[in-house]
């Protein structure tokens, strides 16, 4: 991208540069002008008021509030992307069998749970398990939901991760005697595996983000958390603020580490390694032209 | 099982079914067009020659992809509308309508944002140079020759956005919007839970139902649209 961010304009001249100059006061005044406006608007509704946002730093806050929200948020992504895995697994390898009854079965369920959305599931399994007076209800519908969802955009990141290996690997496999399930186990799943760590992470993203789905049905995590704190201590918009900043914070360090982890395994493995947009359906539509697949490896 | 069936349907008929799909088509239309008018403008800032548009449209993007929908939809009836009183209609089930529309357009904006990058990344270099070499400055290159061909790069990528979208409109429960699908599934299934597999199973298959021709749609777009190199 960045080679070709400079092709898009001429370097700059002693002209451009003047007007870009300008371009920078305006738009940084334009930026200052908002923000202070945003300010202004908080400042006469009171929400600047210091003991608001100090309220947020006690020990209380966090001993009763943030920190054990953020551990249930980080219990729940913690089953869910382990499941995920698995399930992601054992769908992906059905979708690439040998037998068409399970190829069949296993594309069924991965498009039936990718296109059904997450609270959906979360609220039937919510309703469900409450019904059936399972205890800690909350937490488990949120992991199930988000296994599921999740676990089928693994398995189709593990069929396109086959799928993208160089033909010859496969044909290695089978000249030197090994059957087509071998093959599979022992020379392509490795390598599909290793160049869609990237892409696991970046999904780590998304279960945490969606674990937030939780607060709807009661799940305490970090949300709900910091609603149940802002309605408590009337400082609603700043705890709200504080547990997105939290959120940031950690999928922004995430995505870090997809990068780099995006970077350093490319040499390792015949695919290519993408972290994937992240919105929840990193996967290219099957058939969909090749070009999509660097899409997020050349963002920065 | 047929009886199982049929008293299903007539509780989907019963509770106006289609009319809370109707509710999520509408938040998704209204969204969509409001986040690919956003995500149009940060994709530009983020590819123009001005280092301050770049560092914001980065920013926005860095900020809002990382946090999770609810929250933005829970700040914005709890924060927008609660703590400060903004209001964009003067009956409570339009204003938090309009109001879970901007959340859903401010999140998915920024991954619009990327598709269209992402479909920049499909314009040969040879394009952007051929497009200074005869002289044009960057916002007509980009309206002329970049866009153009970006966008349909971009459509495979924008598809995954509206389909997201179309499924994250559930969340418009956060937002107090109370006629959506998730929220009348819940109550169908707390007055009627005898039939709580069915009444899953008919919302599920809805959104199967919405989302499969979208898939389809841009995929056959996007190989029919493709500049052919």
């Amino acid at each position: 991208m960045s080679t070709q961010q400079s092709v898009l304009f001429d370097a700059p001249g002693p002209r451009a540069r003047r007007v870009i100059m300008i371009g920078n006061v305006v738009g940084g005044i334009v930026v200052l002008g908002v923000a202070a406006l945003v300010l202004l608007a908080l400042g006469r509704k009171g929400q600047l008021d210091a003991d608001l946002w100090t309220s947020l730093f006690t020990a209380d806050a966090w001993q009763y509030y943030f920190i054990p929200g953020l551990q249930n948020t980080l219990r729940a992504a913690g089953f869910a992307i382990v499941g995920a895995l698995v399930f992601g697994l054992v769908f992906g390898t059905g979708r690439l069998s040998q037998l068409r009854a399970v190829r069949v079965v296993s594309g069924i369920v991965v498009e039936f749970f990718r296109a059904v959305p997450v609270l959906l599931m979360m609220i039937f399994f919510y309703l469900l398990l409450g019904f059936n007076k399972v205890d800690d209800a909350p937490f488990l519908a949120v992991v199930f939901a988000l296994v599921l969802y999740n676990g089928s955009v693994i398995a189709e990141l593990v069929r396109s991760g086959v799928g993208n290996l160089p033909k010859g690997q496969g044909e290695a496999g089978l000249a030197i005697g090994l059957t087509p399930s071998q093959t599979l186990r022992s020379i392509q799943l490795p390598q599909a595996l290793i160049a869609m760590l990237p892409a696991l992470v970046s999904q780590l993203v998304v279960v945490l983000k969606d674990s937030a789905l939780g607060q709807i049905i009661t799940y305490n995590e970090l949300l709900r958390a910091a609603q149940l704190f802002g309605v408590g201590n009337g400082n609603i918009l700043q705890s709200l603020v504080l547990a997105a900043v939290i959120f940031i914070v950690i999928n922004w360090l995430l995505t870090l580490v997809a990068r780099w982890l995006s970077r350093f395994l490319s040499g390792r493995t015949a695919g290519a390694t993408t972290t994937g947009p992240g919105i929840g359906n990193p996967t290219v539509v099957a058939g969909g032209p090749a070009e999509d697949a660097p899409a997020e490896a050349a963002a920065r | 099982m047929g009886d199982y069936l049929s008293q299903t349907w007539e509780l989907a008929r019963e509770y106006d079914v289609l009319g809370a799909f109707w509710v999520n088509i509408q938040l998704t239309f209204w969204a969509a067009i409001l986040s690919l008018v956003l995500g149009t403008a940060l994709a530009l800032m983020r590819i123009s020659p001005v280092p301050s548009l770049r560092w914001a449209g980065t920013a926005y993007v860095n900020v809002f992809r990382n946090t999770p929908l609810t929250i933005i939809m829970t700040f914005m009836v709890l924060g927008l509308w609660g703590q400060l009183q903004v209001t964009l209609a003067p009956d409570f089930a339009g204003n938090f309508f309009r109001l879970a529309v901007i959340g859903l357009a401010v999140y998915h904006a920024a991954f619009v944002c990327e598709s269209i990058r992402s479909g920049v990344n499909t314009v040969p270099i040879g394009q952007a140079e051929a497009a200074r070499a005869i002289g044009l400055p960057f916002l007509p290159a980009a309206r002329l020759i970049i866009l153009p061909q970006a966008f349909r790069g971009a459509i495979a990528p924008l598809g995954n956005t509206l389909i997201a979208l179309l499924k994250n409109s559930t969340v418009a429960a956060a937002a107090s919007v109370t006629t959506e699908t998730s929220s009348l599934m819940k109550t169908m299934i707390e007055f009627n839970s005898n039939y709580i597999y069915g009444i899953f199973l008919t919302f599920a298959i809805g959104y199967v139902i919405l989302v499969i021709p979208i898939g389809l749609l841009t995929t056959s777009l996007s190989t029919r649209l493709a500049v052919r190199r």
